[in-house]
């Protein structure tokens, strides 16, 4: 025990007496909170659209009204031509353009079905996708109002309730995932790093001739950057209160404890890394390879429900999935342990294998 | 004398690399995997939502209703709920997303006052599917009880011609092909460059290969050309792949494609270099690589979310982030299949830029030197 401690003392004051890392611990991840939950808003807020109007009735003006009075729109002047619209997309001044036909009036009075054509830049197709779902809804609910004040069709009521974000506001959902990130991060490049480096310098070697046992070593490693790691959780969290107003509906305790066994399974995997590179450039190449996989299937950007067979199956044995869906339903729903127990459960039984693993492996290689 | 120097060096650098089977098979094997993960998850589709079902009527019409959403290929119906508390719970489980609440007397209502009385609530902790799937919900809802009235034509009285340009089939390659090829060159070139010229600071062998009869230039130019041959190595794969395995058509001139890239790649290894200048320790330039060049490539390019979106500051941000000029020329090159006079500002941008941190990095190097 009293081994560990001067370990730990040894490592604290390395990783403290280094003018360089320090900042970049506690800084930079707040500075990355800041910007990535900014950056990451899949709302579509400024969609520039140019609207040709061939008809210029009072029915086509008041869709154009409907457009100009909506938050989500720009309207693009396009002199009233098509051709001028296809080359404001073409130039990326416009995303789509709306093309009214000249009989549009007329139909709609007649009760004859128009069609109205709708341009859009099909190239970045999540936004392409978003603005058509938009433009048509709006479209829709013109439709809608005009065949209301023409037949008896019923009123359907139109009560939406959006729970947990009223708003929708997409940074609230945002946040924990990049703090999954960020603990992430710190928990398995760190690590790796730092064990690689000390077999670099040689230093390793001189650890192996003390009396110093394997698992001393290895406690000595990873309880400094398990530590690190949490107070950057509580620090993120913190921010994200102060910046987002993001308030945790679940358990606080709950929340550290879920991410204490995940941080296990981090550093477990860490040092699995740190024992099959034999260089830090090599160390960092596997852990970003990892990274990148099990980050882009983890549901960061992309509901997981959404994707093939396969992910979802794989996604069983991704650490950064749970932890991911674990961190929003704590703090965004409020979720309690009987609905995250299983969550809990995988989560163990991956430190358990990992950190084993890690462990012996370790022993083989340094014995 | 140096010339021949300069040649083992070289050769010294690529056996360095090139000896570790583990470092090249990542490196040439990890953009086809990042192509194929891209390839495969990133969909804007959303299907197969699960929903539950709060109905106080279950009545004919009512149930017809559950059939009309459950059929529609958008929603996965995972059963009825029994009360207003039970939505919370299947919430709070995961397991719903969305759930339709029916008021009773459904089809009375509907007969009788014209009125389809319900209401969707759903789970907006992920605020996107939300909206969309109370979107899609609504528009299933609202067809079925037009329907019913046989005021089909009525109801549908616009139509929308969508027309998707540069990429009818709406296919999302055209997304990440390109934007894994930024990753990538950032990821080989910058990262890479950065971390083996620091550990040889780290080392100490810097001050060895100084005293040698190499120029630092040499050095330099000896460290970064296997890590160009891999970057170009990389460019060729993904062009390839995602011309034959995702069906993104090359509509521009091939050789400005090529060029550009190795301009990019340029670029990237002098933000490498400057790095190396900067940083102690392998550990400090990997974090300065990562924080300052991986997560806003990924980020503040377009890669994955449109700039326009996003507040002005971070707008203004982008516009000194090498990656957000190639990923534009990518763009207008292959999929546009614009000329060079498309990306003239693009390229202007990338060759200041290429200068400003060569000439930087000169400075740094001469004053570490002194």
């Amino acid at each position: 025990m009293r081994k560990i401690i001067i370990l730990l003392q040894k490592e604290f004051i390395q990783i403290f007496r280094n003018k360089t890392i320090l900042p970049i611990i506690f800084v930079l991840p707040i500075v990355q909170l800041l910007i990535l939950a900014n950056a990451a808003t899949q709302e579509m807020k400024n969609i520039k659209l140019a609207i040709v109007d061939y008809d210029n009735s009072s029915e086509s003006r008041s869709l154009v009204n409907l457009f100009d009075y909506s938050n989500f729109y720009t309207i693009v002047p396009t002199e009233s031509a098509t051709k001028k619209a296809i080359q404001l997309i073409d130039l990326g001044k416009a995303d789509a353009a709306l093309i009214i036909p000249n009989s549009f009036g007329e139909k709609l009075k007649k009760g004859v079905k128009v069609d109205v054509q709708l341009l859009l830049n099909g190239i970045n197709i999540t936004s392409a996708s978003l603005t058509q779902k938009y433009t048509v809804g709006i479209v829709k609910k013109f439709s809608n109002q005009i065949s209301l004040s023409f037949s008896n069709v019923p009123a359907v009521s139109q009560s939406v309730r959006h729970w947990y974000n009223p708003e929708l506001n997409y940074k609230l959902y945002m946040v924990p995932g990049i703090l999954v990130v960020l603990v992430t991060i710190v928990g398995m490049f760190l690590t790796a790093i730092n064990i690689v480096r000390e077999k670099e310098l040689g230093t390793i070697e001189q650890v192996n001739v003390t009396p110093i046992k394997p698992y001393q070593f290895i406690i000595g490693k990873l309880l400094p950057f398990w530590i690190i790691a949490l107070f950057e959780l509580m620090i993120g969290l913190l921010i994200a209160k102060l910046v987002f107003n993001l308030s945790i509906v679940g358990s606080i305790p709950l929340l550290f404890g879920f991410a204490a066994i995940y941080l296990l399974v981090a550093l477990g995997l860490g040092l699995i890394l740190s024992t099959s590179a034999s260089n830090q450039q090599q160390v960092m190449f596997m852990a970003f390879f990892f990274m990148i996989v099990f980050l882009m299937l983890s549901g960061l950007f992309t509901p997981v429900e959404s994707m093939p067979k396969w992910a979802i199956i794989f996604n069983k044995i991704n650490p950064l999935y749970y932890f991911m869906k674990v961190n929003r339903m704590l703090i965004l729903k409020g979720s309690s342990f009987s609905h995250l127990w299983d969550s809990f459960l995988a989560i163990s039984v991956m430190a358990v294998v990992v950190l084993s693993f890690a462990i012996l492996r370790y022993n083989k290689k340094s014995a | 004398m140096t010339n021949s120097s300069f040649k083992n060096f070289i050769s010294k650098e690529f056996k360095h690399i090139f000896r570790d089977i583990r470092t090249l098979l990542i490196v040439l094997v990890m953009p086809v995997i990042q192509l194929l993960i891209f390839g495969f998850v990133i969909s804007s589709e959303i299907k197969n939502a699960d929903y539950a079902v709060l109905d106080y009527s279950r009545d004919y019409f009512s149930k017809q209703m559950v059939n009309r959403i459950s059929s529609s290929g958008y929603f996965n119906f995972k059963g009825y709920i029994d009360n207003q508390n039970d939505i919370e719970e299947v919430f709070k489980n995961g397991d719903v997303k969305l759930v339709l609440v029916i008021a009773d007397n459904f089809s009375r209502t509907l007969q009788n006052s014209h009125y389809a009385d319900y209401q969707i609530v759903t789970d907006a902790s992920d605020p996107n599917t939300a909206s969309i799937l109370a979107g899609y919900a609504q528009s299933i809802i609202n067809t079925y009880v037009a329907d019913y009235f046989g005021s089909q034509t009525d109801m549908k009285r616009i139509d929308v011609q969508n027309r998707m340009f540069y990429n009818e089939e709406m296919n999302s390659a055209f997304m990440f092909v390109p934007g894994t090829m930024v990753l990538i060159l950032m990821l080989v070139t910058a990262m890479m460059t950065s971390i083996s010229i620091t550990r040889e600071k780290e080392l100490g062998t810097m001050e060895i290969l100084l005293v040698s009869p190499l120029k630092p230039w040499q050095i330099i130019v000896g460290k970064v050309i296997p890590y160009i041959t891999i970057a170009f190595t990389n460019v060729l794969v993904i062009i390839l792949m995602g011309y034959t395995v995702f069906g993104l058509p090359l509509r521009g001139n091939l050789i400005l494609l090529l060029s550009v890239s190795s301009l990019f790649i340029l670029l990237a290894l002098s933000l490498g270099i400057l790095i190396s200048t900067l940083a102690k320790s392998q550990s400090v330039a990997m974090f300065m690589s990562l924080f300052a060049l991986m997560l806003p490539t990924i980020l503040l390019s377009g890669f994955i979310f449109p700039i326009e979106n996003m507040p002005k500051l971070l707008q203004w941000l982008s516009l000194i982030m090498p990656p957000r000029w190639f990923l534009s020329a990518l763009k207008t090159i292959m999929i546009k299949g614009q000329g060079l006079q498309y990306i003239t500002k693009e390229v202007l941008v990338m060759l200041a830029m290429t200068a400003f941190f060569i000439t930087l990095s000169i400075k740094k190097f001469k004053v570490r030197l002194e």
